[in-house]
């Protein structure tokens, strides 16, 4: 009882921002929470078994494999929370409070009388009960299960697989491709600059800044830049030391709140 | 008591599915389909304890098992559309259509 | 008609007029004979291109030695026929079964009786000789080898069409005679006329030949057989409507055929094809075939008294207005085709009087098969000599340069007319006279068309070889060459003694064991019927010679004349009837036809098609393609089957 109205708050304010929150990760957390409080709902039902496996499977496998999968898409537009199909949003809330209130009213209200309990059931263990009943009379669902995460496994193998349609290009191949787009585009064919040259800082989320002082967007990571996170404020860095060297310099506004574009010729490539 | 347990599954089913329908992000769309399906893990658990049985306690067991292959091939499926298209929104892959 | 039976002296009825015994011995030779000119219109006809050089120097010959051996064919089956008991004349030639399906059976069967027999002659004499003569009237043609391979397809068509045992196999030479026609008459064919007349040909054709088809169809319903002696023995069974139904559908058959009225339009039009094509075909044989159908036909008239009578009217009516077109017509063609139509009009009529006339019909048809050939043949030396003119008023005076061509027109004119001794004198007679037995009004009607005919064609001999000289400038007659008056003289011949076949009564006693035969009492002797008759004949021609002889010709056709002149002149305005009730209405309701499928039929389709369309377009935009629209209308069902569920709890 206890435990149940301890729980019951979290899960749903949890569930709510894995459906609120702006950041992927953040939802993945809130549904890590989710998880593992329902793993202790299972707990105090009499199902060891299954604490053991929503813990494991779930918060430990698939909870990581989400989070790994974040990891490698990255942050992109479909973050944001701005709703793109006319009214969405809308029919959703209505069909979805209008289905919540309705099934709450009706089916949560009653379906079960008296609850047995399950002391009979797991006279024996919890665990030998369900192996009892797995290995009699599911026997047949659990193969077929069986067989499920076989081709799950290699349905995975399938999708994620890149065929390499073409051979690797040499490195001689690579530097004449380089020079060749440079003649054609104007693409620089050198490396992107590292973050944090001649910075104040050399973390990862500081941009380099060119020889003009600006700072170059291409030195940062695209994802930190889709999360808005690059550090800016040269403000307090070199302008405020050019502009105490030469109160009068117009060079002394560089590093301001916008950053200009790389340098040296660079074109943005997006 | 199980009336209680019940009515949180309903209300964690209901905001899993609303949170398919809202979110964009390929993967937050794919934990809200997660979130419906423990929810319904939750009832069996609960109706299994209800009846005195552990047929639910199964269901459930077996509900994992498919949650975890799904979400494989899922995730695949979602990593290799990112791969071509560089996108992980859902509305980006709206070719089949009228 | 009354024909009181008392007064027939004597009914010999055909004695199992149809009890075909097989074929054997030389009889074999009857499928050769259609064989042979059949194979050679296949050579002539398809035998094109540069490989085939002899064909187009030789073919002509081919052509005619393939009718010649038809006609020895002819020859030696029609005497070894003379040969046999009277009783034995009918020769049955079952090549193969041809249709067998279910209960209806029709096997190729060929039926060579006396009857068929005097066809067979008439049809490969006269072609041979029409062969013959095609050679020099054809010489400077092109296209002259296949002229004589669709003349060959015309005998090949025109012998399965007498020598059938089966109304469809019969039906299967009505339309190849159909076919051969229709490609003789457009056979030049970039001549604008030409092309048309033979499409009007065909077409008015193909409204006879329902008749026929539904004639046949209508056997088979209600006798189960379509062959000659299956219909002869079960038509006894059927009701007396359906008999006159028969007679009447075969009626329409013939009428098609042999241009009676009302379909008589497509004859005149005819003449736009090669002369000796209007001589073998269009007077000749094919349009006769209609006569031959009714007397080949007789067991079914036997039993209909209605579709007799139909046969004498539509017989007479034809009579006169044929008779009445030759008078006013200016082209000799023209004027030898409503001849023609006039005479095939005494053949109905006769064949309409029942057993009493079939023999006169056939004697008829065979006397005028030769002098109408005749005259056609020499009407085509005329124009040879003259450059192809046609109009008479530019003749003339032409007796002493076509001395033969006028000499044998001139047998031709005294058979027509009926001049005593000639062939047309005999057969004309006799067909008067059964008609005054029947009925004295009918009688009357053919006695004056005799005159008539005795008028225009006086009238066109005048205007054609006496006369003053009407000549275009640059015209050059002369007589045809040998080739061409051969023909002529043979056919010449046969006008004059082809109505010795009557003598002691030998035609209807040959045609007797097919056509049955009657005498007829006559309240008067013949020989007066044959003295009133030559004194109409000889008016006929007075008035004509007081008309034209004695004064000189106009070289262009006279404007004011009597409406008869000018109904004459215009077909009897059959043309425009068929035009004002047929043509015009069938327009209009086409084209309203075309206006319905167009607004009403497609227009429904359209709309029905459009309808789905636009709906469809605004369906699918329920597709957006966003998987987010899906999932929430697979909620919002969730979420109706939740309400109904509660719904049926509640309830």
């Amino acid at each position: 009882m206890v435990t149940f109205w301890t729980l019951a708050p979290i899960m749903v304010l949890a569930a709510l921002g894995v459906v609120l929150a702006r950041k992927a990760v953040h939802s993945a957390l809130l549904l890590a929470v989710v998880m593992i409080s329902l793993a202790i709902t299972y707990a105090s039902q009499g199902a060891p078994f299954l604490f053991a496996v929503q813990i494991i499977v779930y918060t430990g496998a698939i909870m990581m494999l989400f989070l790994f999968v974040l990891m490698l898409v990255g942050v992109d537009a479909s973050d944001s929370l701005v709703e793109t199909i006319k009214g969405q949003r809308m029919m959703a809330l209505v069909v979805g409070l209008t289905f919540g209130v309705l099934v709450v009213l009706v089916v949560g209200q009653g379906v079960v009388g008296v609850s047995v309990g399950l002391g009979e059931a797991n006279a024996n263990g919890n665990v030998y009960g369900l192996a009892a009943l797995m290995f009699t009379k599911y026997v047949l669902a659990i193969e077929f299960t069986a067989a499920l995460l076989i081709t799950a496994a290699v349905g995975a193998m399938v999708l994620a697989h890149r065929e390499r349609l073409v051979p690797r290009r040499s490195q001689r191949e690579e530097s004449a491709r380089r020079l060749q787009e440079y003649a054609e585009t104007g693409r620089h064919p050198g490396p992107l600059p590292t973050p944090g040259v001649y910075a104040r800082h050399n973390a990862v989320d500081t941009p380099a800044l060119l020889p003009d002082g600006s700072p170059s967007e291409l030195s940062v990571s695209r994802v930190l830049r889709a999360r808005g996170s690059v550090r800016e404020g040269f403000e307090g860095d070199v302008g405020q030391t050019l502009r105490q060297l030469d109160p009068d310099d117009p060079t002394s506004t560089i590093g301001g709140s916008t950053p200009r574009r790389g340098g040296s010729g660079r074109t943005e490539e997006s | 008591m199980t009336d209680h347990y019940i009515t949180l599954s309903l209300l964690l089913f209901t905001i899993g599915a609303v949170g398919v329908l809202v979110r964009r992000n390929a993967i937050v769309v794919f934990m809200c389909v997660e979130l419906m399906l423990n929810a319904t893990n939750l009832a069996f658990v609960t109706f299994a304890r209800a009846h005195g049985n552990l047929d639910g306690q199964i269901a459930a067991f077996l509900v994992m098992v498919v949650a975890a292959a799904e979400v494989v091939v899922g995730l695949a499926i979602i990593v290799s559309i990112f791969r071509t298209r560089r996108s992980a929104s859902v509305d980006d892959a709206s070719l089949l259509k009228y | 008609m009354t024909a009181p039976t008392d007064l027939l002296l004597a009914t010999e009825q055909a004695p199992d007029a149809l009890a075909p015994v097989a074929a054997s011995g030389v009889f074999v030779l009857i499928a050769v004979m259609i064989l042979v000119p059949l194979v050679s219109s296949a050579l002539l006809v398809l035998g094109d291109g540069p490989r085939f050089d002899l064909a187009d120097k030789r073919g002509h010959l081919l052509g005619t030695a393939a009718s010649l051996a038809s006609f020895v064919i002819g020859v030696v089956l029609f005497v070894t026929l003379l040969g046999r008991d009277a009783g034995d004349r009918s020769i049955e030639q079952n090549l193969f079964a041809w249709i067998h399906v279910g209960g209806f059976q029709v096997d190729m069967t060929f039926l060579y009786d006396p009857l068929s027999a005097l066809f067979v002659l008439l049809i490969t004499g006269v072609g041979t000789l029409i062969h013959v003569y095609s050679i020099g009237y054809m010489e400077h043609d092109p296209r002259r080898r296949r002229f004589f391979g669709f003349l060959n397809l015309f005998i090949a068509a025109m012998l399965t069409l007498v020598l059938a045992g089966d109304y469809l196999v019969l039906f299967l030479g009505w339309e190849g005679v159909g076919l051969a026609s229709y490609l003789l008459i457009g056979f030049w064919q970039h001549k604008q006329s030409a092309a048309v007349a033979a499409k009007k040909a065909f077409v008015v054709n193909r409204v006879g030949d329902v008749g026929l088809a539904l004639a046949i169809m209508l056997m088979f319903a209600q006798l189960g057989t379509t062959s000659f002696v299956g219909v002869a023995e079960g038509i006894e069974q059927v009701s007396s409507g359906t008999a006159t139904a028969l007679g009447l559908l075969l009626l329409l058959g013939a009428c098609g055929k042999s241009a009676q009225v009302p379909l008589q339009s497509w004859l005149l039009d005819a003449m736009e094809g090669p002369t000796p094509v209007s001589a073998l075909i269009h007077a000749a044989t094919m349009v006769t075939a209609g006569v031959y159908l009714v007397v080949r036909s007789n067991f079914i008239y036997e039993g209909t008294e209605a579709a007799r009578t139909a046969v004498v009217v539509v017989g007479l009516v034809t009579l006169i207005a044929g008779a009445w077109i030759g008078c006013a017509k200016d082209d000799i063609k023209k004027a030898l085709a409503g001849s023609t139509m006039s005479q095939i009009g005494y053949m109905m009529l006769a064949a309409g009087l029942g057993p009493a006339g079939y023999a006169y019909a056939i004697f008829h048809l065979i006397t005028h098969g030769f002098f109408k050939a005749n005259m056609f043949l020499g009407a085509g030396s005329v124009m040879h000599g003259m450059d192809d003119e046609v109009d008479m008023r530019r003749y003339g005076g032409l007796a002493r340069l076509m001395p033969l061509t006028f000499g044998t027109f001139a047998m031709g004119y005294l058979a027509i007319i009926g001049f005593p001794g000639f062939s047309g004198f005999f057969s004309k007679d006799r067909i008067i006279e059964a008609a005054f037995a029947e009925n004295v009004f009918v009688g009357i009607a053919a006695a004056l068309g005799a005159g008539v005919t005795a008028f225009y064609m006086t009238r066109l001999m005048i205007m054609t070889f006496l006369s003053s000289r009407r000549w275009k400038e640059n015209a050059h007659p002369h007589e045809s060459p040998a080739v061409m008056t051969a023909p002529l003289v043979v056919l010449a011949v046969a006008s004059v003694l082809g109505g010795f076949l009557v003598l002691g009564g030998w035609i209807s006693d040959w045609l007797t064991p097919v056509t049955g035969y009657e005498t007829h009492e006559l309240a008067v002797p013949a020989w007066v019927f044959s003295v009133g008759i030559t004194v109409l004949v000889a008016i006929g021609v007075a008035v004509a010679w007081a008309t034209y002889g004695r004064r000189d010709v106009p070289s262009t056709a006279p404007e004011k004349v009597s409406f008869v002149t000018r109904a004459g002149r215009r077909d009897l305005y059959g043309d425009a009837v068929n035009e004002a009730v047929l043509m015009r209405p069938g327009d209009q309701a086409t084209r309203g036809l075309a206006v319905f499928d167009r607004i009403g039929v497609d227009g429904a389709v359209r709309a029905v098609t459009g309808g789905i369309g636009a709906t469809s377009s605004l369906l699918r935009r329920a597709q957006t393609g966003f998987v987010r629209s899906y999932s929430l209308t697979i909620f919002g069902g969730a979420l109706i089957v939740l309400v109904a569920v509660l719904a049926v709890n509640l309830a």
